[in-house]
């Protein structure tokens, strides 16, 4: 059977999905519920997750692929956001210390994961899968034993080792959520996450179109010509790694002032798999991607997650949208890892 | 003598670490050997049904999860069925098998469709098969499918419970035959036929590596597309090797939940891919080279560490918890570290590959 070109182009998976939504939609519908608040919930949720599945996008510029290994940047923004909240520091400020000591830890980190991604060519997602664990797992045994004293933060009883969540409230629980909030139509739309996620976004925009950027897509989309033109690939992938793990320590800490709790532990182990099927659902390849892919897949994923909970419920008992979220995640990242080099 | 020390680096590395932990924790060996005896018992087979892939240029078969799926769904319905002991194992097991071999067949054809990538395909697909497996026994078992069973199904009237009790055929096989013996007063299980059949399963794949089957797989692995101008074919092995790494895996996870005697119904499997790989590596076997006897040392050594973390954290640290981080960080960064040096060597042989030929 021969597919008409366009959809093709749009591709099965996320045609079904789509309907998958609409479908969910409908039912929320005829059943009567509250859509303006599974409206308004969506959006929340893009503007938390928003900056995440922003990381990922110039890791696959640079050719390095799906980064499966986000979870390194994300450890970086959670190690500021605990010495934010040791400090007490409350408001902007916290959030602002929290990105600020997340980027300074993530550019390293970054670098040393760009290194590694050079010499293990060919496998960098299965490298960085288990990179990210590993990690994940070291940070756990270091949580345990960090010498943080501030008594909101460590059990009560034994007084050492941080809690599995860090509640934010009082502290900076929403604060970007609250700022420029406004409500259309019955809607809430936490203005001032999305601003950020928006200003994100713009800001990636710009970056590919500075020299530094200019160069990373290049050395990606044709080496040979890179190589001939004095770029040298090995560099723009480190770069590209850099920006990448330097966003998701950024995109952590707005995803948990949004959330309103730091979460720890194992908590980041498995946080790469649903935003890696965010950006895939977007319409983005493992060797292409845009912004639209990050805002379209962004909106549609999430939106889905928000609104199966609710919407299932009304028709069967039990949580179904667990399973739903764990088809729709690993589905398309398989579609898309039979695909490299096809489409 | 040097290289010698620098090749069994990791295994050397991880009977450093469990003496270590042995000697910290003041554990005695007849605790130790209780231990070992039975976990040798629960792992042995799962660990083996990683060898053909790796022979075949598969690398890591992350799809065994998918295996241990199948064998969960042939125990549950011999428990439903209420077929106890042996003969419920042995339908089990037979149960098991064609189910794993489907499975196995989309597992290959997916890695077909994947080359190059079939250790986070097969990763993947295990997630993904996961959420299939919940949607059959949380949401289709009892309203879609008929299966009425107060003991497993949520009180809901569908769904299967959190647990699945397997008494009935728990220590089927271990106890076939019964051996025991006192050592410093702690009481020494020896399954005896859990070890015939692990020895058993040694042997086969010692002979299958033998086979004509087996040359061809070892070609494969050596260099895909020298095998498919010698006629091999390379396609269909592929396929071949990813069915019998399932279905041995599904009688892996079945030989391992007959001696521990509860499901979990939905997370038994989720782990069974990672520290049977683990297991594996920390023999130092790697990517693309692995033995029986590898895999049998692997399994002595991780399971050792694994008996002796928590307790060595309890006794360095006052918290066991640490040592349960801990060796679950060992577990990853075993894996992680053998996927950079494998990543590492075949990203140099390709670039010295191409500086030959200008």
């Amino acid at each position: 059977m021969k597919l008409p070109t366009f959809l093709h182009e749009f591709g099965i998976p996320r045609l079904l999905i789509a309907v998958f939504l609409i479908g969910l939609f409908g039912v929320a519908v005829a059943t009567h519920m509250d859509l303006k608040s599974l409206i308004s919930d969506s959006i929340v949720r893009v503007g938390r997750n928003g900056i995440l599945v922003l990381a990922l996008l110039p890791a696959i510029q640079g050719g390095i692929g799906l980064n499966f290994g986000l979870p390194l940047g994300i450890i970086c923004g959670l190690v500021g956001a605990v010495i934010s909240l040791n400090a007490n520091v409350h408001g902007f400020a916290g959030v602002a210390l929290a990105a600020g000591i997340g980027v300074a830890l993530a550019i390293p980190v970054g670098a040393g994961y760009g290194w590694l991604l050079n010499r293990t060519r060919g496998q960098e997602m299965m490298v960085g899968t288990y990179l990210g664990f590993a990690i994940v797992s070291m940070m756990s045994v270091f949580w345990l034993l960090a010498p943080f004293q501030n008594p909101t933060l460590v059990w009560a009883i034994g007084g050492r080792g941080l809690r599995t969540t860090l509640s934010l409230g009082g502290i900076y629980d929403k604060v970007l959520d609250r700022w420029l909030q406004f409500t259309v139509g019955g809607i809430q739309i936490p203005g001032g996450t999305l601003l950020v996620f928006l200003g994100f976004c713009f800001l990636v925009w710009l970056f590919f179109r500075t020299r530094m950027g200019i160069t990373i897509a290049a050395a990606r989309s044709s080496t040979q010509f890179a190589r001939a033109a004095g770029i040298s690939d090995e560099r723009t992938r480190i770069q590209a790694t850099v920006v990448s793990t330097v966003l998701a320590a950024i995109g952590i800490v707005v995803f948990s002032q949004s959330y309103g709790f730091v979460q720890l532990y194992t908590a980041p182990l498995l946080m790469a798999f649903p935003v890696i099927a965010c950006i895939l659902i977007g319409g983005a390849t493992v060797s292409r991607a845009t912004i639209g892919h990050v805002l379209v897949g962004t909106f549609l994923f999430q939106s889905i997650l928000t609104v199966a909970l609710p919407v299932t419920s009304q028709v069967i008992q039990g949580d179904i949208s667990e399973t739903a979220r764990l088809i729709i995640q690993n589905g398309m990242i398989l579609y898309a890892l039979t695909r490299v080099g096809r489409a | 003598m040097k290289r010698a020390i620098l090749r069994y680096s990791v295994p050397l590395l991880f009977v450093a670490l469990c003496v270590f932990g042995i000697v910290v924790a003041k554990i005695t060996p007849p605790f130790l050997l209780s231990e070992m005896f039975v976990r040798i018992g629960r792992n042995s087979l799962l660990v083996l049904s990683l060898l053909i892939p790796i022979l075949a240029g598969l690398g890591l078969n992350f799809g065994i999860v998918i295996g241990a799926m199948a064998g969960q769904a042939a125990a549950i319905l011999v428990v439903h069925w209420g077929i106890p002991g042996i003969a419920g194992f042995g339908l089990a097991w037979a149960l098991a098998t064609p189910i794993a071999i489907v499975l196995g067949i989309l597992t290959g054809a997916l890695f077909n469709r994947a080359k190059g990538r079939e250790m986070v395909t097969g990763l993947i697909a295990g997630f993904f098969a996961n959420g299939l497996y919940q949607l059959l026994f949380l949401f289709a078992v009892g309203s879609l499918i008929p299966f009425h069973s107060p003991a497993m199904v949520l009180p809901q009237g569908y769904g299967l419970r959190n647990t699945v009790d397997l008494s009935s055929i728990q220590y089927a096989i271990d106890d076939l035959i019964k051996v025991r013996f006192m050592l410093e007063g702690v009481e020494i299980r020896v399954p005896v036929v859990t070890y015939a059949i692990i020895a058993a399963f040694c042997f086969l794949t010692l002979f299958l590596f033998r086979t004509r089957l087996g040359q061809q797989f070892r070609a494969m692995g050596q260099d895909a597309h020298v095998a498919t101008i010698a006629g091999i074919p390379v396609e269909r092995n592929r396929v071949v090797a990813t069915v019998l790494s399932t279905v041995l895996a599904a009688w892996g996870q079945l030989l391992f939940m007959q001696n521990i005697g509860t499901l979990n119904t939905y997370s038994s499997h989720e782990q069974v891919g990672m520290f049977a790989i683990a297991a594996l590596l920390v023999s130092g076997a790697t990517v693309t080279q692995a033995t029986v006897g590898q895999a049998l040392l692997g399994t002595v050594l991780f399971h050792t560490l694994f008996v002796v973390s928590p307790l060595a954290g309890k006794a360095l640290a006052g918290d066991a918890q640490i040592g349960e981080y801990f060796r679950v960080f060992v577990a990853y960064a075993v894996i992680t570290v053998a996927l950079v040096l494998h990543a590492w060597q075949s990203a140099r042989a390709s670039r010295e590959a191409s500086q030959r030929t200008p």
